[in-house]
């Protein structure tokens, strides 16, 4: 009958192989997935033949959770931010890596040696890059802002902020627009009142803000005039600066540095290939190629290929103005702050 | 039977029935496989949607020993040390297969704040040995956080066991249970107000597109055939173009420096450029324009129809223009009108893709916020419910259309 | 000059050429939007607006570097070819089904006639967002959820409707005695619906089919939600959320255009993807 031969058809259909994937690779696209996939993805793919997907997403778990816990993985090896991190292998969404088994410097340091200590101090993961959640201004129509507190100073300084929609990183400089020293911003975050007070200090400049999803969102924001100042991956502006000539200004006061790292899905089908391409990816040379966005290598052997003209422009210049990103703070607090987050949205 | 019957013997009737039987078994014989497959693939997973609302097991499968021993606890003072003994251990055996973090969310969902309670005391508990667990347990669990102290965060622990339960919807209307269990309003109120704003958005587009879409099937359907037929091309070709590509077209249209800002600008209408992309505004006009030939193909469609010398009649004997078309023509169009209107406005209020990309944060409609919850909260049960209410809302719509127009009047042009 | 009816007014007349003006205002409306994007697909610049050398009609403002990149880029070639096997195997189931089951509806003696229709026209009633949602829970359990299998069914579904429309309505013309000859000569069902009713309604079958397969080929909603990246067909990729998929994803867009002759599909890629230098 007709309605059997529409089976088998569909039989047939669904038997056709897609394009092969060997290995599925997610990372935050923009300026610094060029950068990856010049010196980490496609090395690679020249010297093991596996076919890679290279995938972007706008980071946080709730992917990866909804991936493990529908069972369906469709990701291998991802990028994650540590304020991210600590939450994600705590919950069970990635794997824990053996750690012993990265290879050693190119100077032929020991790798457990070799990387900085952050960058092995989580099980999930094996450390990439050393990085920074800054504000940027348009310097096109005369001087901007210089400090947190003038990011939120919308009489001083009108316009439009753009911020990426999540709590992490917002409620820091929230607090410490505020007047909350930096030593103190996650023990004030940790309480109720704290956590007030930063959802009163964003209302003071609610109207202003533009949201956007993904670090990629921020320069072009502040190229097409969407906003005149934006939160953002130090990375992406270095680059909209260094290689399109942007009029954008980096300020440094109050950054948040952290680390991003690779880490691999819990339950990923390709498990064997996915922690080859973590080592790959984190070998000396691939690493230092970071520095094309000013991302800091994590590795010492790497940091020592840096030229000296490009190490100002790294977040390891600027640790003494910044607050370094509590991952275990985020980790007990994320999805409740980000529930209170998004009602406060919508309110 | 009436006596105008004529007489039938016995067997012809019960041969007309069995004939009647076999005819009505051979026209649903036809219906059989696509019915298995529709229930299948569509009927049972909404269903198993709406089950999910009201059934999470997920705490009572990750601590079904705890929650066992609760069950004889009344709930005024602190449980037996036993059972935070039990609970201890089952956080040590939790924090070790990382299953802790959704027992977090599932508390945290009953009483606020207790998430990075149990995170922070399943990484306190998580390398303390068994032994030390077995005797000591009670205190470990108050030391880690002194919450678990206080008998509000079993009561919490104990609700959030019960895997039945109408939480969601409460929350899905902007209530919850305080801790006598009675119910009371929520301190944020957000989901009546998005319901509410959906509807009222749904409600706008649904006119928009009568003022637009009436006229302009009025004048097509009284046109010549050739100029209808040539108008219709460019009431079809929009609709036909991808969703997406109609929605996009808006966002260079609105943008700050998009098409109508620099025009307006150009004619010196406006000084500056106006913030019109990511508002309800840009949410409302480009679902408007993407719903407006749903309003125009039923309308026209019915008007063709319609006998024009009733209204050349009535003009020709002195009636003014609006006074005859609201007297006569208007009645006549009403089907068109019914079905356009309530086939535009079910489809706005379920719409998800253009307000997800023109509306901002402003312009967010319920399915926004249900694929939130899918997302980004992972709060699957909530959106499970949210969109529950929001089906409950579109079938009520669709049940008085299909009881007052028809659905067989839905047309496709 | 038109000739009007003695009986107008200066009103009537009014209010006709009013009428007329609204009317293609409203038609200008209606075509705006694709007016605006097609030119913009040929930006030579990564930016979603009109340069100062568009407008200029200056040649170098123009370039066809984003239909290039789509044509270059794999991910994008297999986006394409999975939007037609998916959208072809979901056609076909709908189109079979729907038809068999068109005729069972339009039979005068079919049982619960308005439920079942109602039933089977629903998929088009009930906002995808609560269907994707359904289908995501339901299909994990059998492993659908991320493969072509589970979209291929999830398309099909909504594709019934249409195919049900169509051919119901073909059939409301169609002599059912025809039918009843058939089967009183002798042959089976099944040989009279594929020798005398297919080749009547073949027009409202296709335009059904053609429904259903448009249907899933401009689908995105359910593709975000049961996808995944190695099978999501164009529409996806197009979206711009699917990379963080969350609710407000407001990155500019850039749009290139290819217009077939029935219809424009659409092509976008993200500014920020790519690479900067």
């Amino acid at each position: 009958m007709k309605k059997h031969l529409t089976l088998l058809a569909t039989v047939a259909l669904l038997a056709s192989p897609a394009v092969a994937q060997d290995l599925t690779v997610t990372s935050f696209g923009g300026a610094y997935g060029a950068a990856q996939k010049e010196h980490m993805i496609d090395p690679f793919v020249a010297e093991t033949g596996v076919n890679i997907l290279f995938e972007d997403y706008g980071g946080g778990v709730a992917e990866m959770k909804a991936q493990v816990e529908a069972g369906n993985i469709q990701w291998d090896v991802v990028d994650i931010e540590v304020i991210d991190l600590e939450r994600a292998c705590a919950e069970g969404y990635l794997e824990v890596l053996d750690q012993s088994v990265l290879p050693d410097g190119d100077d032929g340091t020991a790798a457990a040696d070799d990387f900085i200590p952050d960058a092995l101090a989580n099980e999930c993961g094996v450390g990439n890059i050393v990085w920074s959640v800054v504000f940027a201004v348009n310097t096109e129509n005369g001087p901007g802002p210089e400090s947190i507190a003038d990011f939120f100073d919308t009489e001083a300084f009108p316009g439009k902020r753009g911020l990426r929609k999540r709590p992490q990183v917002n409620m820091e400089w929230a607090l410490i627009a505020d007047g909350v020293a930096p030593e103190d911003v996650y023990a004030t975050l940790s309480t109720d009142e704290g956590q007030a007070r930063a959802f009163a200090k964003l209302d003071t400049i609610k109207d202003d803000i533009v949201w956007y999803d993904s670090w990629s969102q921020a320069p072009v924001l502040l190229n097409d005039g969407g906003a005149q100042m934006v939160q953002s991956a130090n990375g992406r502006i270095f680059a909209a600066i260094k290689d399109d000539g942007a009029p954008f200004s980096i300020v440094w006061d109050s950054h948040v540095y952290d680390l991003d790292v690779w880490a691999i899905m819990k339950g990923s089908p390709n498990l064997e290939t996915a922690m080859e391409f973590v080592k790959s990816a984190t070998r000396t040379v691939p690493l230092s190629g970071m520095q094309d966005v000013a991302y800091g290598p994590t590795r010492k052997s790497a940091q020592a290929l840096l030229p000296e003209s490009v190490k100002q422009d790294l977040p390891t210049a600027h640790l003494d103005e910044g607050l370094k990103a509590d991952g275990i703070f985020w980790a007990d607090y994320g999805e409740s702050l980000g529930e209170k987050f998004n009602e406060w949205l919508l309110q | 039977m009436t006596a105008a019957t004529p007489n039938l013997d016995r067997a012809d009737a019960r041969n007309a029935a069995r004939e009647a039987r076999k005819r009505k078994l051979q026209a649903f014989l036809f219906v059989v496989p696509l019915l298995v497959f529709i229930i299948f693939a569509f009927v049972a997973p909404i269903t198993t949607m709406l089950y999910r609302s009201i059934h999470n097991p997920t705490v009572a499968n990750l601590v079904p020993e705890t929650l066992a021993a609760l069950a004889e606890w009344s709930g005024d003072d602190m449980p037996d040390d036993a059972v935070l003994i039990q609970f201890a251990a089952d956080m040590k055996r939790m924090a070790n297969d990382r299953t802790s973090g959704k027992l977090a969310d599932e508390i945290n969902r009953a009483l606020p704040g207790m998430s990075s309670v149990v995170k922070s005391t399943a990484r306190a508990l998580r390398r303390v040995d068994d032994a030390e667990i077995a005797s000591n347990g009670a205190t470990l669990l108050k030391d880690a956080n002194d919450r678990w102290a206080d008998p509000a965060t079993w009561r919490a622990l104990k609700a959030a066991g019960k895997p039945y339960t109408d939480s969601y919807y409460l929350t899905s209307v902007d209530l919850e249970r305080d801790a006598d269990r009675s119910i009371v309003q929520r301190d944020t109120q957000i989901y009546v107000k998005l319901y509410t704003k959906t509807l009222r958005m749904a409600l706008i587009i649904t006119l928009l597109t009568v003022l637009l879409g009436y006229p302009l099937a009025f004048y097509m359907a009284h046109a010549s055939d050739k100029m209808a037929n040539f108008l219709m091309v460019f009431v079809l070709l929009p609709f036909w173009t991808s969703l997406l590509v109609r929605t996009t077209a808006w966002i260079a249209l609105l943008q700050t420096n998009g098409v109508v800002n620099s025009t307006l600008m150009a004619l010196g209408i406006a000084d500056e450029p106006l913030e019109m992309l990511y508002t309800q505004f840009s949410t409302v006009i480009a679902m408007t324009h993407i719903l407006l030939p749903f309003m125009v193909l039923p309308l026209y469609s019915v008007m063709r129809g319609i006998d024009q010398s009733y209204m050349r009649a009535a003009l020709s004997m002195g009636s003014k223009p609006l006074g005859a078309w609201y007297k006569i023509y208007l009645p006549m169009s009403l089907p068109g009108l019914s079905a356009g209107a309530l086939l535009v406005f079910i489809i706005s209020v379920g719409y998800y893709i253009t307000p997800a990309l023109v509306g901002g944060t402003d312009g967010q409609m319920i399915s926004n916020i249900i694929a939130f919850h899918m997302q980004t909260s992972n709060n699957w049960e909530l959106a499970a419910a949210l969109g529950s209410l929001l089906l409950v809302i579109i079938l009520l719509l669709y049940w008085l259309f299909d009881r007052f127009v028809g659905a067989s009047n839905i047309k496709l042009g | 000059m038109k000739r009007f009816p003695e009986y107008f007014t200066f009103w009537h007349i009014a209010g006709h050429y009013g009428l007329r003006v609204f009317a293609f205002l409203v038609l200008l409306f209606l075509m705006l939007p694709i007016l605006v994007i097609m030119p913009l697909s040929f930006n030579a610049e990564p930016f979603f607006t009109f340069t100062e050398g568009m407008l200029a009609l200056d040649a170098e403002a123009y370039s066809i570097r984003w239909y290039q990149e789509i044509l270059d880029d794999q991910k994008w070639l297999l986006a394409i070819r999975n939007s037609f096997v998916v959208g072809f195997a979901a056609a076909t189931i709908a189109t079979v089904l729907g038809t068999v089951a068109a005729v069972g509806l339009s039979s005068p003696w079919m049982p619960y006639k308005r439920i079942i229709t109602a039933l089977l026209l629903s998929p088009m009633i009930v906002p995808l967002i609560i269907i994707a949602a359904g289908m995501f829970f339901f299909y994990t359990q059998f492993n659908l959820v991320g493969t072509y299998g589970g979209l291929i069914i999830a398309h099909a579904a909504l594709g019934v409707p249409f195919v049900i429309i169509t051919v119901t309505a073909t059939l409301s013309g169609f002599d059912r005695s025809l039918f009843v000859a058939g089967l009183s000569l002798g042959a089976s069902p099944v040989k009279v619906f594929w020798d005398v009713v297919i080749p009547l309604i073949r027009p409202g079958v296709i335009s059904g089919g053609l429904f259903a397969f448009v249907t899933s080929f401009d689908e995105v909603v359910l593709v975000l939600f049961l996808a995944a990246p190695n099978n999501a067909p164009f529409r996806a990729r197009c979206f711009p959320g699917c990379a963080n998929r969350s609710i407000q994803p407001s990155l500019r867009l850039r749009p290139c255009l290819s217009c077939s002759r029935r219809r424009c599909c659409s092509h976008w890629k993200r500014c920020a993807d790519v690479p900067q230098r």
